[in-house]
């Protein structure tokens, strides 16, 4: 069911945009050095992998969801992309300019076409400035609209559902339902054709959210609006978006539109955070897929998928050919031991918890075993890093990177999926059986 | 129970709802003018600050007129003073008089010289009178340069961070390095002793404390996110640093200006004490201190008119900074 | 029936500011049993979590408590009462302040906080201060304690709790954190755990594992739950039963089934109508128009009227009664609209609202409009406090 596409499965080729691709990232990647300062050089510290190797395209007129956990890079790759901090690699095209190319003047002037909108209502209003000219500034700095910028100001005031008369007003008179409209008018002010909006809504209250998505979607239709929607909240992303993209850790793990996502996620990460957002029902089907642990450092992020480390769908080593349930409680037992979940006073009982059925046999059963013993003797260290080596870092999912383009369920749009299930040679398992 | 009208169910706002639900201990910005004053006004210490800076700049303003601006128009100096109550240029008077309800072993006391008069016979009271103008334009113009100045390396250095702050700061710290006196002195003898290098010596020797004070606020506010949106705005650097984060930054710089140009004038008194900065004959507060040292012992008076001066006026300013700061300073208030 | 373990009447808190009087909890009731999972839900600034702080006596200045009764066990926590000459006293049985401290908080209920890096001191070991609260509340020496703080924490799921023990706060992650917060408030097996949006500053993934956490331990302790909180999601997930607040007032509680599928109020209607959900796509959002008037000067009458789709002319006049309004046969319902009075609701004329759709739609119109300083619309009857 999948085709094996390993060169970057959604770039349309260097520099190549067709005319509905209004934003192409390619291969961007974001790395933030841990220190600065004059001294920071005589120590060589590895640096934090907030974004690595991410592409996809934009379509003109849609929106685009990115979802992701905290920590994962979303902000991040915004903030790249509109070059608020300069990429460490990769390439954004927008409308035919590299935007990671382009230098001072040149930037600043196409920044007229690309705006942001802030999660913070509070903080991204200069508190010191009255409305009227902080929906002016954009203009100002670009020269437009010399003479009716006051006018336009009012008039974009009125199209996000403020009063003209608030002109005049600081921003904290304003909830934070009205300090976000604000935001969108001074967005808006410059007439762009794509708008990054960061958390737009997160910080609202869920009847207030609502106000200001549906106020979006008005403005989107009207101008013609091109969004990239940045959120945490999968019920919002599911309702805004037009695509989805999913980050884990600095990647992109899957993108697909947001039918095909939602109703049929392809990577276990995806499919993870869809069974864990609380639905407002109390009859829906509580089959919470809890994941085990943290997210690990984007310092030394894992080889291979990130995700592997926490994927309840690891696959299993070439060398060995467990059964499902056994790979499985070799692979939970393996974390069980590298994270220190449960004590070791008796090598029987251990032993019963995860292997009710029996060990392995093959080579895999003398790892286990030998694990077993050195849990049981105190050596967690030592059998951790046994079991670790033997069955996780021999994974495929441990030694390639994946990018698979999978067939769409619903709709013909593009199904990206970062998972080596998703690999020609491995007889992909039905869906949501684990 | 209020009666509440037809009008008032449609004007139902959300910023009503949001000043006083949403984070009851978070007053609404305190932005403009209108309310720092508003804050101060309810300060009495404040107010009394204020009242001494008040009445000390009208002093200033009326001597200066007197010495300097009324002379180009063919007036008289002094010609103010004297039509009022008293004349600075009587020559006859005796000298080391004590003030008019005291005697001591030069004389007795007259109202014609309220507090006496120095050791060439002037009037102190017009001489504690004429200082005022060095002192007020002294504090403000050192207090000025090394605002302005400081201020703008500050905020260049904290906007921008990375090797400029290095550099900047690094320069900054090491004017931070050198004592304070050997620094204003050692410029003073380089380039001359009078009073307008006192000024700039005091002025230059105060820029590491408004350029570090303005630094520590501009690496806080340049995280806002209107800084950002700024940017992604495509505004200028030069007219982000001067519109958001210079604006937003002022705050605490106002109210140390305010005190530091109290010390100000302190330094420059002590450095006419020591005999750099106002020369005679002009009438500065230091100055006159410095002549009253050799008759401290007969009559301590000579020393306590310059001496109340300087104080009083050090004091307002310091009333009026931390009333500013309670003011600017939305935590301490509430 | 049995008491219940938490009985809350007619509590009132008002903050006392320079604006005025800002009525946060004006007169709210309800119960939580024995090991029960009650969720106390509303948006920002209904005041769902100043009622929780009052009832650990925790509002502070310039919060006060003027009103009510929380009684937890036949133990009165809060209870003021009208002297015969008109002032509100408390009365004698109240809870003296170091009653409070000794007796109540910590270890018969506590509290859990939405963030959890504010809730522990970030200079000291994470462990230490674990044992140092147990220590304290449940009279046991060092040793003792730190046996219980470690068990504790793998209780809660921490890896490896003999060696984080020794770790300080800033060395945990979120989730964590709000892991070993849950550990410190199950040490001293209290009966009531208040939790005060304990999984908002969460990521999901993590919000599920704390919501796995926290069904797990209730079955096996068996403590009470009052949950905090602004997500119906959450709410729909763990709760048994569940009051909706809205302006200082609690106007609707049911059973969390009855809640969502046989909603009462409007105001909860409307709420759960205005969400995006994430397990189907809804086409438009239907929000609730304007925003939460200020509690300084709660509207008349019902005090959602000025939002409600509903909203009637009798709406502004009568004050709802918050009554039981289920069948005999049924879990009970309270609610408080006058939809299910005999004031005249049916008789009465729709009010003319952006909310109730008397006015033309529009961008336009959706503005909540300001309080007056705007020279047309200075209303005329503005109460004063």
């Amino acid at each position: 069911m999948s085709e094996a596409d390993g060169t970057g499965a959604l770039g349309t080729g260097a520099g190549g945009t067709d005319d509905d691709t209004i934003l192409s990232v390619q291969g961007l990647t974001k790395h933030f050095s841990q220190s600065d300062g004059m001294l920071s050089a005589l120590f060589d510290e590895p640096p934090v992998r907030a974004v690595e190797d991410v592409s996809f395209d934009v379509k003109r007129g849609e929106t685009l969801g990115l979802v992701g956990e905290s920590g994962c890079g979303k902000s991040t790759l915004a903030r790249t992309i509109l070059r608020l901090v300069d990429p460490t690699d990769g390439a954004v095209y927008f409308e035919g300019d590299n935007l990671a190319e382009l230098s001072g003047s040149n930037l600043r002037e196409r920044r007229r076409d690309l705006q942001m909108i802030f999660q913070d209502p509070q903080s991204s209003l200069d508190p010191r400035m009255k409305v009227g000219p902080i929906v002016e500034e954009p203009m100002k700095a670009h020269g437009l609209y010399k003479g009716e910028r006051e006018e336009r100001a009012r008039e974009l005031l009125e199209k996000v559902g403020l009063d003209p008369h608030h002109y005049n007003r600081y921003p904290h008179q304003f909830s934070g339902g009205q300090r976000q409209r604000i935001n969108l008018a001074r967005a808006l002010s410059v007439n762009p054709d794509f708008i990054v909006c960061d958390e737009p809504v997160s910080a609202l209250d869920v009847s207030i959210q609502a106000q200001v998505l549906n106020t979006m979607q008005e403005l989107q239709d009207e101008f013609g609006l091109t969004y990239l929607f940045i959120a945490h909240d999968l019920s919002v992303i599911r309702h805004i978006s037009d695509r989805v993209a999913v980050m884990y850790l600095g990647k992109l793990v899957e993108l697909a539109e947001t039918e095909e996502l939602f109703e049929h996620p392809e990577h276990p990460y995806t499919k993870a955070l869809l069974d864990s957002i609380p639905v407002p029902d109390p009859r829906s089907e509580g089959a919470r897929s809890v994941l085990e642990g943290d997210v690990p450092s984007p310092i030394e992020p894992p080889s291979g998928c990130r995700f592997r480390t926490r994927c309840p769908r690891l696959i299993q080593p070439d060398e060995f050919s467990m059964d499902s349930d056994t790979w499985k409680a070799v692979r939970e037992f393996a974390r069980a031991v590298d994270r220190r979940t449960f004590e070791a006073d008796d090598r029987a009982a251990v032993r019963a918890e995860f292997f009710p059925d029996g060990t392995p046999s093959g080579r895999a059963g003398t790892v286990v075993d030998d694990a077993l013993d050195r849990v049981a003797d105190d050596e967690w260290e030592d059998a951790a890093e046994q079991l670790i080596s033997t069955f996780a870092d021999a994974s495929i999912c441990a030694t390639e990177e994946p990018s698979y383009s999978v067939d769409p369920t619903i709709g013909d749009g593009e199904h990206f999926a970062a998972c080596h299930l998703h690999r020609d040679d491995v007889e992909a398992p039905a869906p949501a059986d684990d | 129970m209020a009666t509440t009208t037809g009008s008032d169910t449609d004007s139902r706002t959300e910023s009503d709802a949001q000043a006083v639900e949403s984070d009851p201990e978070q007053p609404a910005a305190n932005v403009g003018w209108r309310y720092t004053v508003s804050q101060v006004r309810r300060d009495p210490t404040a107010l009394a600050g204020l009242g001494i800076i008040g009445v000390a700049t009208l002093v200033a303003v009326i001597a200066f007129l007197d010495q300097t601006v009324l002379p180009m128009f063919g007036i008289e100096q002094y010609a103010i003073a004297q039509a009022v109550w008293m004349s600075p240029n009587a020559e006859v008077a005796p000298q080391l008089l004590p003030p008019a309800w005291t005697t001591n072993v030069f004389g007795e006391g007259t109202w014609a010289h309220p507090l006496g008069t120095d050791d060439r016979g002037r009037d102190i009271l017009a001489r504690v009178f004429y200082g005022t103008r060095i002192a007020i334009s002294v504090g403000v113009i050192a207090t000025t340069i090394a605002l302005v100045a400081g201020t703008v390396v500050g905020s260049v250095a904290g906007y921008y961070g990375g090797r400029i702050d290095d550099v900047l700061m690094r320069a900054v710290e090491t004017l931070y390095a050198i004592p304070f006196l050997v620094l204003v002195i050692v410029f003073m003898v380089a380039f001359g002793r009078d009073l307008t290098f006192a000024m700039i010596g005091v002025g230059i020797a105060n820029i590491p404390t408004f350029a570090r004070l303005i630094r520590s606020r501009v690496l806080s506010v340049r995280e806002e996110d209107y800084i950002e949106a700024a940017r992604a705005a495509g505004v200028r650097d030069r007219n982000i640093i001067f519109r958001h984060v210079i604006p937003n930054s002022f705050a605490p710089v106002l109210v140390q200006a305010t005190l530091q140009i109290g010390v100000a004038i302190l330094i420059v008194a002590g450095l006419s004490f020591l005999g750099f900065g106002a020369q005679p004959p002009t009438p500065s507060w230091g100055q006159m201190l410095s002549q009253s040292r050799d008759y401290m012992l007969p009559d301590p008076w000579f020393s306590i008119w310059p001496g109340l001066a300087i104080l009083i006026t050090v004091v307002g300013f310091n009333l009026l900074g931390d009333g500013l700061r309670d003011a600017l300073d939305p935590r301490i208030n509430n | 029936m049995s008491e219940p373990l938490l009985t809350v009447e007619n509590l009132k808190t008002q903050f006392f500011t320079e604006e005025g009087t800002v009525r946060a909890v004006d007169g709210v009731n309800f119960e939580v049993n024995e090991g029960e999972l009650v969720g106390l839900v509303g948006e920002s600034g209904a005041g769902k979590s100043v009622a929780a702080q009052s009832i650990m006596r925790l509002v502070e200045e310039p919060g006060r408590i003027v009103d009510g009764t929380v009684t937890f066990d036949g133990k009165k926590l809060v209870d003021i009462e009208e002297t015969p000459d008109g002032r509100m006293e408390e009365s004698d049985e109240m809870l003296s302040n170091r009653e409070m401290r000794e007796q109540v908080r910590g270890r018969e209920i506590a509290i859990v906080f939405q963030d959890p890096m504010e809730s522990l001191n970030p200079v000291f070991k994470v462990g230490a201060q674990l044992r140092e609260f147990i220590e304290l509340n449940r009279g046991v020496n060092e040793s003792e304690a730190k046996t219980i703080a470690v068990d504790m924490l793998r209780e809660v799921g921490i890896p490896e709790p003999e060696a984080r023990y020794d770790d300080y706060p800033h060395e945990f992650s979120g989730g964590m954190r709000q892991r070993v917060l849950i550990a410190m408030a199950l040490a001293c097996e209290p009966r009531l755990i208040i939790a005060d949006e304990p999984t908002t500053a969460l990521d999901v993934t993590v919000e599920g594992q704390i919501l796995d956490l926290v069904s797990d331990l209730q079955e096996r302790y068996d403590t009470a739950f009052l949950w905090v909180t602004h997500d119906m999601g959450v709410v729909a997930e763990i709760c048994d039963r569940v009051n909706v607040m809205y302006l200082g007032e609690v106007i609707e509680e049911a059973e969390v089934d009855d809640l969502f599928h046989d909603t009462k109020h409007p105001y909860t209607e409307a709420l759960l109508r205005s969400m995006p959900r994430p397990d189907r796509s809804v086409e438009s959002l239907d929000p609730i128009k304007g925003v939460m008037p200020e509690a300084i000067n709660p509207p008349s009458g019902c005090r959602f009227h000025t939002r409600c789709p509903e909203a009637r002319e009798a709406c502004k006049e009568f004050h709802p009664e918050y009554q039981d309004v289920s069948d005999a046969d049924e879990a009970p319902h309270a609610v408080s609209c006058i939809k299910y009075e005999r004031v005249g609701y049916e008789d009465s004329d729709p009010l003319q609202t952006e909310a109730t759709g008397a006015f033309a739609g529009g961008l336009a119109d959706m503005r909540g409009d300001d309080d007056g300083r705007d020279p047309a619309g200075v209303p005329g009857g503005e109460a004063d406090e």
